[in-house]
């Protein structure tokens, strides 16, 4: 593909399109990790939310 | 199911976990066959083939106007219905939308460089993109710094709804200064003035990058639920804590 006199513009947007999308992509990955991994920790701390206490503990 | 059932956080997540697989390829399958269609286009007989950078130029711009526009929707849902799915959405599209407006920014600057001799001039319609983008910096920060996040959420919804005003100004910049920015092009009464082989692709990397923005909101809205379940969860532990005050 012949990109003409001005290619190191053009490669360079693409290049800046592929870093900010790949970025957003693995920020919120990694922030689901961490979430997870945090959740995971309270309960094993047995800190449950009410509504799941409930659940376990049927009347 | 009702739309009402689903903007239950639980009932989210559940959504979430089996939307985000087909959202994500769907994205993917979007972005190949776009890039497909981008490699294919013809040179335009000005710009020659610096008009590639329009494929992604464009759809960051709309996706960060759009993304405003769903904080917007989102700030009635906070302060009319009082629901936290609608902070939950506000807060996951601010930094999704600032990623794009950011990118609309930089490809915009690479593209005016060659074509008009300049990465930036402050003209109508670039200023108003760069204040959205501050607005969105600005929302962001706004989140950080208050801690309880009802009244983040409220503060939050106010700007967004303020900022709001800001759209048309993008939108109808061209059309009520002197810009050196084009004017409208595509989204016009009198129907899109790009020839069919240039707007195919155009359409279809919006599209794609419609998708993907949806796939992205839809994960960090995940991730927000989560966080607040967390906080919800440590602050259960502090006022169990022995000392702690009933």
């Amino acid at each position: 593909m012949n990109l003409g006199p001005h290619a190191a513009f053009i490669v360079a947007a693409y290049a800046v399109a592929a870093l900010v999308i790949a970025g957003l992509v693995a920020w919120i990955a990694l922030d689901h990790r961490a979430q997870k991994r945090r959740l995971g920790a309270m309960e094993a701390q047995g800190v449950r939310r009410r509504s799941e206490r409930s659940i376990e503990r049927p009347a | 199911m009702a739309v009402v059932e689903l903007a239950n956080p639980s009932r989210f997540l559940a959504l979430a976990e089996r939307l985000l697989p087909w959202l994500a390829g769907a994205a993917l399958i979007g972005f190949a066959a776009g890039l497909l269609l981008v490699h294919g286009a013809p040179d335009d007989y000005q710009q020659g083939a610096t008009v590639k950078i329009m494929f992604i130029h464009v759809p960051a711009a709309w996706l960060g106007m759009a993304g405003w526009g769903l904080m917007s929707v989102a700030a009635l849902g906070t302060l009319v219905w009082r629901h936290p799915l609608a902070d939950v959405a506000a807060k996951a599209a601010a930094p999704i939308g600032a990623a794009f407006t950011f990118l609309c920014l930089v490809t915009g600057s690479l593209w005016g460089r060659p074509m008009w001799g300049t990465y930036w001039v402050w003209d109508a319609r670039l200023t108003s993109v760069l204040v959205l983008f501050l607005m969105y910096l600005g929302v962001m920060a706004l989140w950080r710094t208050v801690e309880d996040p009802s009244r983040a959420a409220r503060a939050a919804a106010v700007l967004a709804l303020v900022g709001a005003i800001n759209l048309p100004i993008i939108k109808f910049s061209v059309d009520w200064w002197n810009t050196l920015h084009q004017p409208a092009s595509v989204v016009r009464l009198a129907g899109p003035a790009i020839h069919p082989s240039i707007l195919l692709p155009l359409m279809v990397m919006a599209f794609a990058f419609l998708l993907l923005f949806a796939a992205l909101h839809v994960a960090a809205m995940r991730n927000e639920i989560l966080r607040r379940r967390v906080r919800a969860l440590m602050l259960m532990q502090a006022q169990a804590a022995p000392g702690s005050r009933p």
